[in-house]
Formats: structure tokens, C-alpha cells, sequence
């Protein structure tokens, strides 16, 4: 049975029946989280690869925090995605890493991804909205919801090196959003 | 992505991540973060579910009006149709271990192999 189906039609016991499955579905019992540790579970994998030192991952005990300045529906919103945006010209030609800006408008139909991180079993990307929105930042600004969107959106390479991510490409980064005179960020990590 | 959003936050510019991978991006620490928990790939919703994207692109954008302090992480409503995505993802076990193995063996032979070649030109 749907859940959501009008139980005004049904029996008194179907609807008792139903009420039960709703309550099962909502709620279950577990002796483990269910939220996949991707630190974790890299670092099994790479072992299994035989890699002996495992990825150490950033951490720090201090977080920034900077206030909205204005009131959104003044704000110029802009994105940053790890995608890249060239497809190699051969399956066995490897892409240098690329920090970019990019015109946002139109949006690009593909990005390119497979040389990322990410479920290509369970999911795909071929619709570039699932994982930078440009299209639905578009409608919010034309509903008047954001201010405007960024002419360019902004491609930070996935790095094994966290000084080259922090003493190159987020300074970078944050240049060409000053150039773009964006107010605030989106980054949408795949 | 959660370095480059502390440092733009620490520049003045206020930022949301929108990811899946809670640990990672907690672990790091970053001042939003909306989290929707799907399998890696689509953190902004669904493929061509553009209800579903508006509504965490919306979460989004709440957070930014609405944060007062940094690590909050909010979690969207949605689930994925099936939990396999949970087990099967980097699975590590007794039907892959050997392969596993061998490939880690042929990728570091492919790397040494590079390094030599670039040596060569270098």
C-alpha cells in the first residue's frame, strides 16, 4: 500500500493495518549508525590496495564565521564546484588539475566527473543540477528569493595535498568572487 | 571543499557546503553545512527531480540567513530508495580482497612506472 493514500476509504482494520506499516517505516531499531564513514571506509579500501599509510584528513578545533551582510534577496550568490569541466580526449589520458572560473549562463549540460570520488554504481551525473544548481539558482533569482547569481561559477580541483588547496586554490577562489562581487557561497561537494 | 570554505568565511564571505559526506566535512569543521544523505554524487538532489533540488538549494539558502553560529549542519528530509549504496560502496570483504590487492599492486607499478618516464624528461 502507498503511504499517503486517503485512509478515509479504507476499513477500520486496513486502516489499523496501514497505521502499523507507517510506524515500522518510520521507525527501526539499530545496533550500528547508519550514516556511511567515508573516512572510514577509504581507509579500508586503500589498505586492502595494499597502500600502508593511510589518508590523514584536515581537522581543526577552530571554525570561521562570517554573517550574511545583507538580506539575501540582495545577495549575488555564486557556486563552486569540484567538477571539472573537460572531458579527456582519450579514456586513458589523464587531465592535469584545473582551477577555473567559468560563465554560468547558459549552464553547461554536461560537467565532467569520472575522475572523482563518488557512487558511480548507485547514481549518475548526467544532470549537472544534482550537483551544481545553476538552474535552480536561476528561478530563486528571478522569484526575487537571491539577489542575482554570479555571471561565473568556480571549479576548485579535489587535492591530496590540503597546502596546495589552501595556499593556492582557495585564494584564488576567493579573488574571482570578489571580482564577481559575490556576497555569498555555495559549494557543493560530489 | 571544506578548506575552501573556511577560508572564504575567514575572509568575510559566508558559505554553505552542500555534500553527503557528513564525516569528512564535520570532522574538518566548517560554518554550514547541509547534508543530505544519499549515496556520493548528488548532493544537491535527485537527477531531474527539480522539486527535490529546489527544496535543498532552499535549505541552503535558509541556512545562510538564519546561521548565528558556525558547525551547524542541518540534514534534508530525503532518503534514497534503497539502503544497498550503504554496504556496497568501497566494500572491502572475501569475494574482492585478492582483487583489491593486485590492483593496488598494478596502480603503484603504473605510478613508478610515470615517475621513472618524468625522471627521463626532467
Amino acid at each position: 500500500m502507498k503511504i499517503g493514500a486517503d485512509p478515509g476509504r479504507l476499513s477500520h482494520r486496513k486502516r489499523r493495518r496501514q497505521s502499523h506499516k507507517e510506524v515500522t517505516i518510520m521507525f527501526q531499531r539499530q545496533a550500528y549508525r547508519s550514516f556511511v564513514s567515508y573516512m572510514d571506509r577509504s581507509r579500508e579500501y586503500y589498505a586492502a590496495q595494499g597502500y600502508t599509510q593511510p589518508y590523514t584528513w584536515p581537522r581543526f578545533r577552530e571554525v570561521p564565521f562570517t554573517p550574511l551582510s545583507k538580506a539575501l534577496s540582495a545577495c549575488r550568490v555564486g557556486l563552486v564546484t569540484t567538477a571539472g569541466r573537460k572531458e579527456p580526449e582519450t579514456s586513458d589520458q589523464v587531465l592535469p588539475r584545473e582551477l577555473y572560473a567559468m560563465e554560468a549562463y547558459p549552464p553547461p549540460k554536461r560537467m565532467y566527473t569520472d575522475h572523482l570520488f563518488w557512487d558511480k554504481k548507485a547514481t549518475h551525473t548526467e544532470d549537472v543540477d544534482s550537483f551544481l544548481p545553476l538552474n535552480r539558482l536561476a528561478e530563486f533569482a528571478r522569484e526575487g528569493r537571491i539577489g542575482s547569481v554570479s555571471p561565473r561559477f568556480y571549479g576548485v580541483p579535489t587535492d591530496y595535498s590540503q597546502n596546495r588547496t589552501m595556499k593556492q586554490d582557495a585564494p584564488k577562489i576567493l579573488e574571482w568572487c570578489r571580482e564577481d562581487g559575490v556576497d555569498a557561497v555555495l559549494l557543493t561537494a560530489l | 571543499m571544506s578548506l575552501t570554505a573556511r577560508h572564504l568565511e575567514e575572509n568575510g564571505l559566508p558559505t554553505v557546503i552542500m555534500g553527503s559526506a557528513k564525516d569528512i566535512v564535520e570532522e574538518c569543521g566548517v560554518p554550514r553545512f547541509v547534508f543530505t544523505d544519499f549515496p556520493l554524487g548528488n548532493p544537491c538532489g535527485k537527477p531531474w527531480d527539480r522539486e527535490m533540488q529546489r527544496a535543498i538549494v532552499e535549505t541552503a539558502l535558509t541556512l545562510l540567513e538564519r546561521a548565528w553560529m558556525p558547525r551547524i549542519t542541518v540534514q534534508t528530509p530525503f532518503i534514497w530508495e534503497n539502503d544497498d549504496w550503504r554496504t556496497e560502496f568501497m566494500k572491502v570483504d572475501e569475494t574482492n580482497r585478492e582483487a583489491l590487492a593486485r590492483e593496488g599492486e598494478r596502480r603503484r607499478q603504473l605510478q613508478a612506472l610515470g615517475k621513472q618516464q618524468k625522471e627521463g624528461r626532467d
